[in-house]
């Protein structure tokens, strides 16, 4: 097996007084989408927060691309590979989306190709290409929150809850999405709530409780036990 | 590459209402000009002291353009800013003076060449100034704005203490460059020359920011860092040097207002940026944290205020822009034209 892409060892971070992440042991197969899932408030968010930096972990290493990135600021993370989607999407409302694109391109001017490209996946960025980000609709600020993402060529992708609250027509497009970067050979560490689309897109699965890892492994293997399921987060994936 | 799934793109358009409040704020200074014409009645008058009031607000613009950005895009609220105003005037002038031979001489082109020496000297001045000011003064307190205001505070007595003790206690009167006294006459009406060079470098100034903005990367830099540095920065911009350069030119473009201004009133002193502060936090406000076009239109909107008040009925003139400001802030608690920060 080849070394994994990302690792997390005793990974604690603190947000004021309270200890959310709890010591988080995490590797991150190079290439495929290991899904990060548990109840809310146990630090999934926390996690991707950490790992770009906008936490910084008190405790333990962060290795990406066999680099340790733990103490590095949030910019050189950003700039050594690592795509982010917030979950709150981080649109810049009052930039137009052709905006929001051309600064996601930090390394020079975006690529025409790769525009046309997003445009192939994601429709709504094509039809308002000149709108103020602040005007698309939830899912349409979703789909460019993911495509800025993914504007630039990155060895790995932070995605937050991307399908949230959003429409089931428009979930089929981010999982496309999804699956085109997947196909491209990227690697992804997304957080999601939403089973079907976490079955549908997940290789491997790390499950957090109380701020630690406490069971990774495939997701054929989550998904055929029910008990499992049951076991490790209260709930299984066959009510979804 | 495979085709995305089927979807009916939406788009939450705004409703007529909302497109006509957002819009709201760029007939305000129509509107003003409008109804100072009709309580002036003199179309003399009021054509003097249009001008005076937009050369007025311009130099304010000047002076609080890089103010807002700072603010919105580090949320640092600083109170020093007013020593750059004051440094830039007493270096401006001083280089005017040395220039004296130039300035005493009615030919433009030397004329334009000392003011432009003065402004070149006391934009260099005060933007070193303001890069000094930022790593020693506000670099160890961002994120704590009572700490801001106290250290910023500070840092404002010990600059003007600092221009006492090289220019002197006293004031320094000067008189402009020969071929910006004066008036030229337009409809009956006198405009004083330096007035309209005012109104002219405000405008030029302001077009080049907006272009700035608008059309340029650091420009996008810099607006999306005012809405949400967090997500500028996971992008891979190193913001902070975005801001150091934000807050140096924001000091230059004040030096640059302060020496302006100097040659308005044609007498400078130590306390004048302080004074100033008043006026440009006024304008800071009402145009919106952050945005340059508000703070663009509340420059203007006070200086015209300011002169058609005077005019009417003088006593008022000193609580008109207070009494703007809360109009405008009953009207919109967040400003004008506020920019929507990230939460």
């Amino acid at each position: 097996m080849s070394d994994p892409v990302l690792s997390l060892r005793g990974v604690c971070t603190d947000i004021a007084q309270y200890h959310i992440l709890q010591g988080v042991d995490l590797d991150v197969p190079r290439g495929g989408v290991t899904m990060l899932l548990g109840r809310n408030g146990v630090g999934k968010t926390t996690t991707l927060r950490t790992i770009i930096g906008h936490w910084q972990a008190r405790e333990g290493t962060i290795t990406f691309d066999g680099a340790d990135i733990t103490r590095l600021p949030v910019p050189a993370r950003a700039r050594a590979g690592i795509g982010f989607v917030p979950e709150d999407m981080g649109i810049f409302s009052d930039l137009t989306v052709e905006e929001n694109m051309v600064l996601a391109a930090a390394s020079g001017p975006l690529d025409p190709a790769r525009r046309d490209w997003l445009f192939s996946v994601f429709p709504p960025l094509q039809t308002f290409w000149r709108s103020s980000a602040g005007t698309l609709s939830g899912g349409q600020k979703q789909m460019l929150s993911i495509a800025r993402a993914m504007a630039e060529d990155r060895t790995l992708y932070l995605i937050d809850e991307p399908t949230k609250g959003l429409a089931p027509a428009i979930i089929s497009t981010m999982a496309g999405a999804l699956k085109e970067l997947k196909a491209q050979g990227a690697s992804i560490l997304l957080v999601e709530q939403n089973f079907a689309v976490a079955r549908a897109l997940g290789d491997t699965v790390a499950i957090m409780d109380d701020g630690r890892i406490v069971w990774t492994g495939a997701m054929a293997t989550l998904a055929g036990d029910a008990a499992l399921q049951e076991r490790l987060m209260g709930l299984s994936m066959e009510a979804h | 590459m495979a085709a995305a799934p089927e979807h009916r793109p939406t788009f939450a358009a705004l409703s007529l209402g909302d497109r006509l409040a957002r819009a709201a704020p760029f007939v305000l200074i129509p509107a003003l000009v409008v109804l100072g014409y009709a309580t002036i009645g003199s179309t003399s008058s009021w054509l003097t002291l249009t001008v005076s009031g937009l050369a007025m607000g311009m130099m304010i613009f000047i002076m609080a353009s890089g103010l807002t950005l700072v603010f919105g895009l580090m949320d640092v609220i600083n109170f020093g800013h007013g020593a750059f105003i004051s440094v830039g005037a007493f270096v401006g002038v001083s280089v005017l003076i040395a220039l004296g031979g130039w300035t005493g001489t009615p030919s433009l082109m030397l004329n334009i060449a000392a003011v432009l020496l003065a402004a070149l000297a006391a934009t260099t001045v005060t933007g070193a100034l303001g890069w000094g000011f930022e790593r020693v003064i506000v670099r160890p307190v961002y994120g704590a704005h009572l700490k801001q205001i106290l250290v910023t505070v500070g840092g404002l007595i010990v600059i003007e203490q600092l221009i006492h003790v090289i220019w002197g206690p006293d004031e320094i009167f000067l008189t402009r460059p020969e071929t910006l006294k004066g008036a030229i006459t337009f409809a009956g009406a006198a405009m004083e020359k330096y007035r309209l060079l005012a109104v002219a470098v405000g405008l030029v100034l302001f077009v080049a920011m907006r272009l700035i903005l608008t059309r340029t990367k650091i420009g996008l830099i810099v607006r999306a860092g005012v809405q949400n540095g967090e997500m500028v920065e996971a992008l891979g911009y190193r913001l902070r040097l975005v801001f150091i350069g934000v807050f140096v030119a924001g000091s230059a473009l004040a030096g640059l207002g302060g020496v302006m201004w100097g040659l308005y009133q044609e007498v400078i002193t130590a306390g004048m940026g302080e004074e100033m502060m008043i006026l440009v936090f006024i304008v800071v406000i009402i145009g919106g944290l952050g945005s340059v076009e508000g703070a663009f239109i509340g420059a203007l909107l006070v200086g015209l205020l300011q002169n058609y008040v005077a005019f009417l009925e003088p006593k008022l003139a000193l609580v008109s822009n207070i009494g703007l400001m809360t109009a405008i802030l009953m009207w919109r608690p967040q400003g004008m034209l506020p920019v929507v920060k990230a939460k």
